[in-house]
């Protein structure tokens, strides 16, 4: 039964005609976490978890990083003896595969994890539980993969472990299983979390923030949602019939019996492509919101930018055969997919015209964040022309695994989404730390980064036009590709110490940066209104929107609303569209379980590479965690 | 800096209904998120059979008794799961708990019978690529439904101790019979792919 507060039965406060500081008390005695073990194993909330996330998928970017270290070494010089093919095989799919699934996705969504709440004024993401699961059963993946590495099981068949060679006959042993379970751990966490972004973001804004209000990030990670809700699907189908063509001998990619080795790339390309704009639409999102920021003047082109995230989510599942287009498929197909992937410059298009408008039309701040939106940009748009190069056939076929591809990808994931994403962290991080970065080390990291990344990257087109393949371990000195390959190696090295340079500002500046104050930036979005770091509730009170730039259009801050409880978890819903309030719904409390469903599921996962059985024996442990974890525990969060 | 305070929220209701509540959102998209694997098996079926000479290979189509009497209780199984929502919704305890017991052997029932239609493929997983997908199609739905039978019978376990009379309680057997429409909803294609297709 619902009660109103002016019921006589419901005698638990609100914070109406409280002080500030006894709300703030008794808030943070609802909402923090405290300093101990297993509340820390424990804890739900979205920003303690968001931080370890981004912090995980930081170290997976070191240990990819290394890895491509370790390659330039071996490819400095013709014929090199540093590192054997069987390693290296297992060096550039840990590279490939480290990057994409444990760093590049995870990272992004972790971003919206920390940020989303914040941005829309809320207390914390929805379903909380499962975003604590999503991200033990994403460390467990990366511990899987990296453990098995370590003692020479590492998978070796690439980032996209085509069949055949990924299958039984050609890859005996467990690394291909190793790889393909470890996309079913990261796959889990993505769409745990994707679920739990859709929800926040539909029925978890503040009073006033109706659709046309919506930061434009927060846009972006929405459409991203529903990318990976969409595209995961298929990674999981593939995968699992991978692992049981290898395990149970099924016969889906033996065309012997019937099955087809191209079924493969059409199911991981369906959510090979979508998962490159699930990649690269956080990171526009993230421009888009730092842009007006650093020009001092609203976005221009709200409604062009929305669309275009929106149309390039759905374009993004028409494109997928333009990875195909060598394995001879009908011609009339390869020239739609031609049309569609040429087609999807024109959403990237305008939201780099609408970028360009809103810095024109603005006062742009050359503050570090801003540079590397700028290197973002310049170097998107050459990864975007090469991109048009090849989503046409003849010249597709030509440089189909060469170093030109290596160098289009490398333009298009590195300058399209790592530039933002390290903008985002000088942007975003004095938010939650509380303290600012160095303007003058962001500099010089925007320089070394910027010149190491071009002076690598722009010099493997041209290997890739001399025919130089992806993949090989070494060359012969004949080839005539040896200058080239030890610049881009040296240049290596400076993006690397680019790299070290920026995690040491991160480093000193939490430790002893200049205090940030709430909106350092005087930045026009939600996250800026509170404390940073924020306190555990985020809020003090839930502010109530009226424009799409609250902080600039309410000088004295935006008004809040009040009468929500303070003495249990508890968080406005709204409607979808308007954001009128309709509830005060409860907020899930800390729990243990989903640490242990996490750790059940990965039991299950891990020993069903070894035997099939662990998927029936595997099942009750995870069962009786998950039944423990719903299981209300009487609290005044279960009351309604 | 004094907040002015706009919007007094203190009257609203402690637990959304419908749409209000996340948990329905929640449940939403996973159901998207399991409609497009079995919308992409049966994309993986189609693309096989287009192939493939002869379809099915090496093997006679399904027998056809199984799987037709599990759709028939699948669709029987609506009419009890549709009342109890209602109930639900009119906070009923004692009829959703009886609805939901019934509701228990409604799931138990298909899985039984489910037993006897993977020998009725007359074909198994490991004999050829036809056998691996309607295999992995069956198999994905068994999941489907042993899953929410699980969550079906904690459900009904709950409803009878002290929790169960709370609005929150009603939100989960609406959307626990929801996700149940959902389970036979995608059985629908599914039969129809497994037994009618390769009969055409």
């Amino acid at each position: 039964m619902s009660r109103s507060r002016n019921d006589p039965e419901d005698r638990r406060p609100s914070d109406v005609d409280l002080p500030e500081a006894e709300v703030a008390r008794r808030l943070h005695r609802t909402w923090a976490t405290p300093r101990t073990l297993k509340d820390a194993l424990s804890t739900v909330d979205h920003k303690i978890i968001g931080r370890r996330y981004i912090a995980t998928a930081f170290v997976f970017l070191i240990l990819g990083g290394l890895l491509a270290l370790a390659m330039r070494l071996q490819l400095a010089a013709p014929e090199a003896r540093i590192i054997g093919p069987d390693r290296y095989n297992q060096i550039f799919t840990m590279h490939g595969t480290t990057m994409m699934f444990l760093f590049a996705v995870p990272v992004m969504e972790a971003v919206g994890v920390f940020l989303v709440p914040l941005m829309i004024g809320t207390r914390n993401i929805a379903f909380p539980k499962l975003n604590a699961f999503s991200y033990w059963i994403y460390l467990a993946g990366g511990i899987l993969l990296w453990v098995a590495f370590a003692v020479d099981v590492g998978p070796d068949v690439g980032w996209f472990a085509y069949v055949p060679l990924a299958g039984p006959e050609f890859s005996p042993g467990k690394r291909a299983d190793i790889w393909a379970q470890m996309i079913t751990f990261t796959e889990v966490s993505a769409l745990a979390v994707s679920v739990e972004l859709v929800a926040t973001i539909f029925k978890q804004r503040a009073p006033g923030m109706s659709l046309d209000r919506i930061p434009v990030f927060v846009w972006a990670m929405l459409v991203t949602s529903f990318l990976v809700i969409m595209a995961m699907p298929a990674i999981m189908v593939a995968s699992t019939t991978l692992i049981l063509d290898r395990l149970v001998g099924t016969h889906f990619y033996n065309p012997a019996e019937g099955g087809d080795a191209l079924l493969w790339q059409h199911l991981f390309w369906f959510f090979g492509h979508p998962e490159v704009y699930i990649i690269f639409l956080p990171a526009v999102g993230m421009v888009s919101t730092m842009i007006p920021t650093f020009s001092g003047r609203p976005i221009f082109g709200y409604l062009a930018l929305v669309m275009a995230l929106i149309a390039t989510g759905i374009l993004s599942f028409g494109l997928w055969v333009h990875h195909m287009f060598t394995t001879g498929l009908p011609r009339l197909g390869e020239s739609f997919f031609t049309a569609s992937s040429m087609s999807i410059a024109v959403p990237a298009g305008v939201q780099i015209f609408c970028w360009i408008a809103t810095l024109w039309a603005g006062r742009p701040q050359m503050k570090a964040p801003l540079l590397f939106i700028c290197g973002f940009i310049f170097t998107f748009v050459m990864g975007g022309m090469t991109g048009v190069m090849v989503a046409s056939v003849p010249l597709d076929s030509q440089v189909h695994d060469t170093y030109f591809v290596v160098a289009h990808f490398h333009y298009v994931l590195i300058g399209g989404a790592l530039f933002p994403l390290v903008a985002a962290i000088y942007y975003w991080l004095p938010k939650a730390t509380g303290r600012m970065m160095s303007e003058r080390l962001g500099r010089v990291v925007f320089g070394l980064i910027f010149v190491g990344f071009h002076g690598t990257f722009f010099p493997m087109h041209i290997l890739g036009l001399m025919g130089m393949p992806r993949r090989v371990y070494t060359y012969q000195p004949e080839m005539g590709w040896g200058g080239i390959n030890l610049f881009v190696s040296v240049s290596a090295l400076v993006l690397a110490a680019g790299f070290l340079l920026f995690f040491i500002d991160v480093f000193r500046s939490a430790r002893s940066g200049p205090l940030a104050g709430p909106n350092p930036w005087n930045a026009p979005t939600l996250e800026w209104a509170t404390s940073s770091p924020p306190e555990s509730y985020n809020f003090l009170r839930i502010p109530v929107v009226s424009s799409a730039n609250p902080l600039w259009d309410d000088p004295d801050g935006p008004s809040v609303a009040s009468g929500l409880n303070i003495d249990r978890r508890e968080l406005l819903v709204t409607s979808v569209v308007e954001a009128l309030p309709e509830a005060r719904e409860s907020s899930p409390t800390d729990s243990i379980w989903p640490l242990f469903a996490a750790l059940a599921t990965a039991i299950l996962l891990i020993a069903s590479i070894f035997t099939p059985w662990a998927v029936v024996w595997g099942a009750l442990p995870v069962t009786l965690a998950l039944i423990c974890w719903f299981w209300p525990k009487g609290e005044p969060e279960d009351e309604a | 800096m004094k907040e002015k305070i706009a919007l007094d929220v203190s009257h609203l209701p402690l637990h959304g209904e419908g749409m209000a509540s996340l948990t329905w959102w929640g449940t939403c998209a996973f159901m998207l998120i399991e409609g497009t694997g079995f919308a992409l098996s049966i994309a993986v079926y189609l693309y096989l059979m287009s192939l493939a000479p002869l379809w099915p290979i090496r093997a006679p189509a399904p027998d056809l008794l199984p799987g037709s009497i599990l759709t028939l209780i699948l669709l029987a199984s609506l009419v009890p799961n549709i009342l109890v929502g209602r109930w639900a919704k009119q906070k009923a305890l004692r009829k959703v708990r009886l609805g939901l017991v019934i509701m228990s052997f409604a799931g138990i029932a298909p899985l039984i019978v489910r037993i006897y239609e993977f020998p009725a493929l007359h074909v198994s997983w490991d004999d050829n690529a036809y056998g691996s997908i309607t295999w992995l199609m069956l198999g994905l739905h068994t999941t489907h439904i042993l899953t929410d039978l699980v969550d079906t019978l904690v459900l009904t376990a709950l409803m009878f101790t002290r929790h169960s009379d709370n609005p929150r309680r009603y939100g989960d057997v609406a959307d626990n019979g929801m996700y149940w429409n959902f389970v036979v909803a995608t059985w629908v294609p599914l039969y129809l792919c497994l037994y009618w297709v390769p009969r055409l």
